[in-house]
């Protein structure tokens, strides 16, 4: 939303702003916790409460046109894109794409965990959904694997639902989510987060029942004998992001497999010309509020390379 | 409730074996302990249809899995709209010494009957399967070899077998068999008693469990275990064929696999373990796969792969068992189907159905036998320009619930009503769940879509079957 504003502001006159879900506002539509927008708007807010300033600012604007529930599949190098939408599968070629895809989550398969594969295993950002979005309070004793912010922020939203949540548990030595995310939903709390340790096993059949947990040195090699049990329920992880690319790989552009994001010379920018990236698409940032900001340079880049091409 | 057949277990043998039965003017009744078919053995596989290679020339397995692969092939693919995919194999060898095991290994399988098998060198190698590391120096080409999605093939199988009259009843699991006076089987089942003249034992890793119940323990099973790799759908064109190195004593090898989801597969591995609801994947299997694979194409990554599973064969010694006990008249043990068991069903269970006509069964044809199903419709598999009628046909269809492998509300709606009634059956039948965001995105849609077909909570919800509810509470 931002990038489409932006780009409007700076002359564009006639955006497309397709979305796959029911409503915009994207992944904010969950982030029910406050911590948004300081930055931008000086003010406290929800990421609900921030994505919704945009929206309005996206509905009154004549020349942006909403499409939800529309699904991109397909993205050729020289900007034709295809997508699906309930009732009708619709081609457009435009002048300029600009990609606000997002991150999906690292997932319990790409850190590999050994053990049975029962239910009660999610992704921190889908238990956040099924919290948040539905009401659904997915166990009663949880363990978190990985101390990314989405994990910190569920930890703090479980325990304020009542689940009992055990440990959060992290390989490194450093939590990978924010300084204030420790504090506000982890130590006041009281939930213990245990640095250099691993999940080595998740035991189960049909549901979680507990998880093996031991404590790794430097290397991150296991330590024999520091092995412990957790009884629980519920498996969080929460491992970290990765940006949503396949599009713009579907669409030629050149990628760093590692970290699958464009490569670039600046931010934004792709190997394709016309073709942008924007948001947690191009990298991953850890507040909405940088996102905002590049994305909106996303949009006047956008509308500096198409006055140019109109030369 | 009486029937002239009672099938126990709704794996791939059960489900071929209904299916063959149901032909036939038969009360046939397939019972099942898990909430659904496939759950057991046939759904941890590598979805090979084998060519028949591999197998001594006088096993039975040998020939039923020839045959089997025969009868998919020419009419099972295209009468229950599977999709089948016809892509060859290739047992590789590292050595040229070796050489002289290739041409057994063609021997005996031109002996069991299969066709087209073709030594070829390292230029043909370089032409057809380019990724092939400098190790490799020839192999043997089986052209019959292909893939398919075992799953997706038991449930064709069940709801074709369902269409012609079979009762499928799941959750039901066997726990005692009796016989009544006049030598009817009586088996309680899920609290329920059901009578039949003719038992047919098809329970997988249970089967030797099962028919100690109904009076004849007479083999047992042991599960050997299989842990299996799959890569992301990007690395879908990293091998033409299927890749065999040369087998050893237990098994195949590690291979890599085609899967006709497109995600290429390695594995699997064959440890024998004394656990039959050991399901786990260990560092160590991992390891080995991972080696035998890139010894083959030394440009797969431990960062490929997207997901992992294991399966258990179910093993009672080397072959198959498959025969009429002649301890207790009427029951036909269908066990040890260990690998090749999921190519081998059709032809298993056309034999089953001839030792049952042995043993006094009529088997009449009906006068009517639906042979066909019609393929469900899977937009992964169809090009744009049929989605798009589709979409204007059904608007449904345009409204997707798992991005990554593009599934849309529709297929999710067909499937439930097809019986998938678990998120897992969900996932097999349709494939949302199963790709790299591992159902972060879709699932709350899906269990949403489940609710409104099913018309229960959302705490009755499962991953599975009961036991593996997916959640605990809903706020007020
Ligand atoms: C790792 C691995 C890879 C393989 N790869 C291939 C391959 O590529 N190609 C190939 O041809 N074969 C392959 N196989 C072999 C193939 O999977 C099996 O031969 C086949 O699936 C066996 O099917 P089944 O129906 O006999 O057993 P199952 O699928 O296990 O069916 C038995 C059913 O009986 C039910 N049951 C058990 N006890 C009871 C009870 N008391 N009451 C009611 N129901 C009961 C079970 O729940 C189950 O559903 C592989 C096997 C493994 C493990």
């Amino acid at each position: 939303m931002a990038a489409a504003l932006a780009a409007r502001r700076a002359g564009v006159k006639d955006v497309l702003l397709l979305e796959r879900d029911q409503h915009l506002g994207g992944v904010l539509n969950q982030c029910i916790h406050p911590g948004f927008g300081l930055h931008h708007f000086k003010q406290e807010l929800t990421g609900p409460e921030y994505a919704d300033r945009f929206v309005r600012l996206v509905q009154e604007d004549r020349g942006i046109e909403v499409s939800l529930r529309s699904f991109a599949v397909r993205l050729t190098g020289t900007r034709e894109l295809s997508y699906l939408r309930p009732g009708a599968l619709e081609e457009v070629k435009a002048r300029a794409v600009i990609l606000a895809t997002g991150c999906r989550e690292r997932t319990r398969e790409m850190i590999t965990i050994p053990g049975s594969r029962p239910a009660g295993v999610y992704p921190a950002g889908l238990a956040q959904k099924m919290v948040n979005m539905e009401g659904w309070i997915p166990g009663r004793q949880a363990v978190i694997v990985g101390s990314g912010d989405i994990g910190l922020i569920m930890a703090r939203r479980l325990a304020l639902e009542g689940v009992a949540v055990k440990a959060v548990i992290e390989i490194q030595n450093v939590s990978r989510g924010l300084v204030r995310n420790v504090v506000q939903c982890l130590e006041d709390f009281g939930i213990p987060l245990y640095f250099r340790h691993r999940v080595s096993r998740i035991h189960g059949r049909d549901r979680v029942e507990k998880v093996s947990v031991v404590q790794v040195d430097e290397e991150l090699r296991d330590i024999p004998g520091s092995g412990f049990e957790i009884g629980c329920d519920t498996v969080l992880v929460s491992v970290g992001l990765i940006p949503e690319n396949e599009l713009l790989e579907m669409a030629g552009a050149e990628m760093d497999g590692r970290t699958n994001t464009p490569v670039a010379k600046e931010v934004n920018l792709t190997s394709l010309p016309g073709v942008f990236a924007c948001g947690n698409a191009f990298k991953v940032y850890d507040l909405a509020d940088w996102v905002t900001r590049d994305s909106e340079l996303a949009g006047r880049t956008a509308a500096a390379y198409l006055a140019g091409a109109a030369l | 409730m009486f029937s002239d057949v009672i099938i126990i277990g709704a794996g791939v043998s059960g489900a071929a074996i209904a299916r063959e039965l149901s032909r036939y003017k038969l009360k046939v009744l397939l019972l099942e302990k898990e909430a659904e078919p496939a759950f057991g053995v046939s759904k941890s596989n590598s979805g090979i249809i084998h060519a028949g290679t591999q197998n001594p020339p006088s096993s039975l397995k040998g020939w039923l899995c020839v045959e089997g692969n025969r009868l998919l092939r020419e009419e099972l693919a295209a009468d229950l709209g599977l999709h089948f995919v016809q892509c060859g194999q290739l047992v590789v060898i590292f050595d040229l010494a070796d050489l002289a095991e290739l041409e057994k290994i063609k021997k005996e399988g031109e002996e069991l009957g299969v066709q087209g098998l073709e030594l070829v060198d390292r230029a043909w190698l370089d032409r057809h399967e380019p990724n092939l590391g400098p190790e490799v120096k020839a192999a043997l080409y089986a052209p019959t070899a292909g893939i398919i999605s075992p799953y997706r093939f038991v449930y064709a199988l069940v709801e074709n077998a369902v269409r012609n009259g079979v009762q499928l009843k799941t959750s039901r699991k066997v726990a005692a068999i009796r016989r009544t006076e006049k030598g009817e089987f009586e088996v309680v089942a899920g609290g329920e008693v059901c009578r039949a003249r003719f038992l047919v034992n098809a329970a997988g890793l249970f089967a030797d469990e099962i028919s100690a119940m109904a009076g004849a323990p007479s083999f047992t099973i042991t599960p050997r275990k299989g842990e299996e790799y799959l890569l992301d759908r990007k690395r879908e064109h990293l091998a033409n064929h299927l890749i065999f190195p040369l087998p050893s004593k237990t098994s195949k090898g590690i291979l890599i696999i085609k899967t006709s989801d497109g995600n290429p597969m390695i594995g699997p591995t064959a440890h024998d373990t004394c656990d039959k609801s050991d399901l786990s994947t260990t560092d160590e299997g991992l390891a080995e796969v991972l080696a035998g694979a890139r010894r083959m194409m030394p440009t797969i990554s431990p960062g490929d792969i997207i997901a992992y599973f294991a399966g258990l064969r179910p093993a009672a010694g080397k072959d198959f068992i498959i025969r009429h006990e002649d301890s207790v008249p009427g029951l036909v043990n269908v066990a040890g189907i260990q690998s090749p068991g999921l190519t081998a069903a059709p032809a298993i269970a056309v034999m089953v159905a001839d030792i049952l006509k042995g043993r006094g069964l009529r088997l009449e044809p009906k006068e009517q036998f639906h042979r066909l199903r019609p393929r469900p419709v899977h937009l992964f598999q169809v090009p744009l320009a049929e989605t798009r009628q589709l979409i204007e046909k059904n608007p449904a269809y345009g409204d997707i619930v798992c991005r990554c492998e593009l599934v849309s509300a529709q297929e999710v709606r067909d499937a439930v009503k097809r019986g998938a009634s678990t998120l897992d059956g969900v996932k097999f039948r349709t494939r949302a769940q199963s790709g790299r965001c591992h159902g972060g995105f879709c699932t709350t849609r899906i269990m949403k879509i489940m609710q409104e077909e099913l018309g229960f909570p959302v705490t009755a919800i499962t991953k599975r079957g009961p036991g593996s509810e997916l959640i605990k509470d809903e706020r007020k």
